[in-house]
């Protein structure tokens, strides 16, 4: 079965930034500029924190603005990226609602979720997880 | 050192001429590690001999180290500076996001120097340094207001890190902090005051870039290991769970909890103010720095009803921990946790330190006490045991400095102790306001020996608490407090938090080096160790720190410790032995430490 990375209580993040560490370190690097997931006050970390995370939509925005092709659908929702194809043109980027394609300051290429939930182990308070991502009817 | 890390890039920030640079200090990173080791280094090439602290001349450094942003709990930024309130080496510690941000940004450390005539904040986003117009963001009342302009107008959101000074800073009171983020501090020794001297209001720092590693393999190997040794200790659990504020019960139980300018060691309100009872009634959320799993950020919520509205509330985060509690709590005799957590948000909304503002506040009642000072100095504030509303009013004065006495009291405890009387119940080490522990001499000894004058350069409390029933000699606590504040010296360059001492031991520090394509071994992470130290104290001798005038305050005599009365000449002894072994291995190690 397909499986997506899911947000499950975003009251219990901490904002410690272990999972987007984690998103990096899939790599063997540290720092973040590989990252895909990112976490952020949603204004002053007294008020708490929004977890950033692709949402495998089934009919991704950013396929339909990307003017080469490279992006392709995920099976289980979201898209996968052919970077051999992508132009650096970042109109994905501005397709997302939720501004979960994040970008690559180093190679200048967007980084995009592929629901491997590596970070998950990382994350000590359960805030995401890895799920079964149950077929629409 | 792997050649792709940036580690070894330091920014050059000259506010006088406005000009910024980045120079390549490898021999120095390669030789001292990062934090604590560069950051005096740089300090010693920077900082003129006998520098006004508020000066132009002084220098601010901020340094990371090779384990920020590569491992967990390595979360911390050093700043190293000339202090106002001791004239001598200022050393102060912050978490928050600072510590990814400057090393994400693709730096090691950063040097800021000279003075700006107007006030200005400085952006640093990766390799864009931009100068801006402050003038309309000075005076704002409170740091909460600076923090939330900026974090509207600046960029690098989730990456980045807010330092800011309030009033106290503007006004230079010599121990006002710079608040990190929101609630994270360069706490002690007056950086605030600086940052004012320079009318630097502000530094926003981001970056979020990679850190290459040189064995990918390892590293990820190694870094599991440290993860799950976090999550599985007891050595983090107490932080995780009630946060530091854990410590109050234990203490007062054991009769080493400061109360009532240390008049006791004991507080019948002490339940009141324990982590249990903050936890019971306040705790509103937990929050973590960047790169740390243990969140041991407790942040309390207190909602207070408008007195003239009907059902209108508002809801204050108050961020608390065990020094805070003791020094605005306990040595006030303060007798609720909402008092406390009301006058924990004035120094934060001023942007003092906690610790020092306490003291000076318990010096202060004592002294109204005894009729050292009256109404005529204090301007009509009563201060008196467990009134919070007398200390909010003198919170406000000592920021403000209307009148000669407040602007003594600004300028520190011991300084308004040498005008108004009270040296002997003024609890300063060096200038510098005492920590929280009366546990007995290891503490004391740590204040005044330690080259920061602090509770956490060596832990001496927890020396003392260690030996509680048996006999503490001169040697094994003089030994202890050397060989502690050593290991401290690496843990910080590299720079971890001090609460993830317990995870990484010598040998888990040479482990994680490895893959960072850095050789190094346990011994020689000593040797380190002890050469940073030393350099520290030879800062210290050159601005005229004096052994042989080092001075305990005679209320540390009087009050009984778990180990009984402290005696003076105990102490002193050991002040001796201290000075003696230091400069025996100053002189031996004088040529290597030239420069």
């Amino acid at each position: 079965m397909a499986k997506r990375l899911s947000v499950v209580d975003v009251d219990l993040c901490v904002g410690c930034m272990m999972c987007v560490f984690a998103c990096s370190r899939r790599f063997g690097d540290g720092g973040v500029s590989k990252s895909a997931i990112k976490v952020a006050s949603i204004g002053g970390i007294e008020r708490g924190f929004k977890v950033i995370v692709c949402r495998a939509c089934l009919d991704p925005p950013c396929i339909h603005v990307c003017p080469t092709g490279a992006l392709k659908r995920r099976e289980g929702g979201g898209v996968v990226i052919d970077l051999a194809r992508c132009i650096e043109c970042g109109n994905c980027v501005a397709a997302c609602p939720y501004r979960a394609i994040m970008w690559d300051e180093e190679t200048n290429r967007p980084v995009i979720c592929t629901h491997c939930g590596y970070c998950t182990r990382y994350c000590p308070y359960g805030v995401i997880k890895l799920e079964e991502v149950v077929p629409s009817v | 050192m792997y050649n792709r890390d940036p580690l070894s890039r330091v920014l050059y920030i000259d506010l006088t001429s406005k000009k910024h640079w980045v120079e390549d200090r490898k021999d120095l990173f390669e030789e001292y590690i990062g934090g604590t080791g560069v950051a005096i280094k740089l300090l010693r090439e920077e900082i003129p001999r006998g520098a006004d602290p508020l000066g132009p001349e002084n220098v601010i450094v901020m340094a990371t180290g090779p384990f920020n942003g590569v491992y967990p709990m390595a979360s911390k930024t050093v700043a190293m500076f000339k202090s106002p309130l001791t004239n001598n080496l200022g050393e102060s510690h912050a978490g928050g996001r600072s510590s990814v941000a400057v090393r994400l940004a693709g730096y090691g450390a950063i040097v800021i120097k000279g003075a700006s005539e107007i006030p200005i904040w400085i952006s640093v986003h990766g390799d864009k340094v931009s100068f801006h117009d402050a003038r309309a963001l000075w005076g704002v009342r409170s740091t909460h207001t600076v923090g939330r302009v900026l974090r509207e107008i600046e960029t690098g959101h989730g990456f980045r890190t807010i330092m800011r000074i309030g009033r106290a800073g503007e006004r230079m009171v010599r121990y006002a902090c710079v608040v990190v983020d929101t609630f994270r501090h360069f706490g002690r020794l007056g950086l605030g005051a600086v940052f004012g001297s320079k009318k630097l209001k502000a530094l926003v720092i981001s970056g979020k870039r990679g850190i290459p590693i040189a064995d990918k393999a390892s590293y990820r190997k190694v870094y599991d290991k440290i993860y799950d040794a976090i999550m599985g200790t007891p050595a983090t659990k107490k932080y995780h769970e009630l946060g530091t504020a854990e410590n109050v019960l234990p203490l007062n139980e054991l009769g080493a909890l400061p109360t009532k300018n240390l008049q006791k060691a004991q507080f019948e309100y002490a339940l009141e103010l324990s982590g249990e009872k903050l936890a019971e009634v306040y705790l509103g959320r937990r929050v973590s720095c960047a790169h740390c799993p243990v969140a041991c950020i407790h942040l309390g919520a207190l909602r207070e009803p408008y007195k003239a509205e009907a059902y209108f509330y508002k809801t204050t985060f108050v961020s608390y921990d065990y020094e805070p509690i003791y020094a605005m709590g306990t040595m006030l005799g303060i007798k609720s946790g909402a008092h406390l957590l009301k006058l924990l948000d004035a120094v934060e909304v001023y942007g003092l330190d906690a610790m020092s503002t306490g003291v000076a506040l318990a010096w202060m009642t004592e002294a109204f006490e005894r009729g050292m000072i009256t109404e005529k100095e204090t301007m009509g504030v009563r201060p008196s045991w467990g009134e919070y509303v007398s200390y909010l009013k003198a919170i406000e004065l000592i920021v403000e400095q209307p009148n000669e006495f407040y602007s003594a009291l600004a300028k520190g405890t011991e300084y308004a102790a040498s005008v108004y009387g009270g040296r002997d119940f003024a609890l300063t080490f060096c200038g510098n306001e005492m920590p929280g522990y009366h546990t007995g001499p290891g503490a004391h000894l740590g204040y005044a020996l330690g080259a920061r004058h602090s509770h956490l350069d060596s832990a001496g409390y927890s020396y003392d608490q260690k030996m509680v029933g048996k006999e503490i000699s001169v040697e094994g606590v003089v030994d202890y407090l050397i060989q502690e504040e050593r290991w401290r010296q690496v843990l910080t360059s590299l720079v971890l938090c001090l609460f993830a001492r317990g995870v990484y031991t010598p040998q888990v520090v040479v482990e994680a080096f490895k893959p960072l394509k850095w050789e190094v071994g346990e011994n020689d992470l000593k040797e380190i160790g002890k050469k940073i130290h030393l350099l520290k104290i030879k800062y210290k001798l050159d601005e005229g720190f004096d052994y042989s005038k080092l001075r305990f305050p005679k209320r540390i005599f009087e009050t009984p410790t778990p180990h009984g009365n402290i005696s003076p000449e105990f102490m002193s002894t050991a002040v001796e032995l201290y000075r003696a072994r230091i400069s025996e291995e100053l002189k031996q190690l004088e040529p290597t430490l030239s420069g």
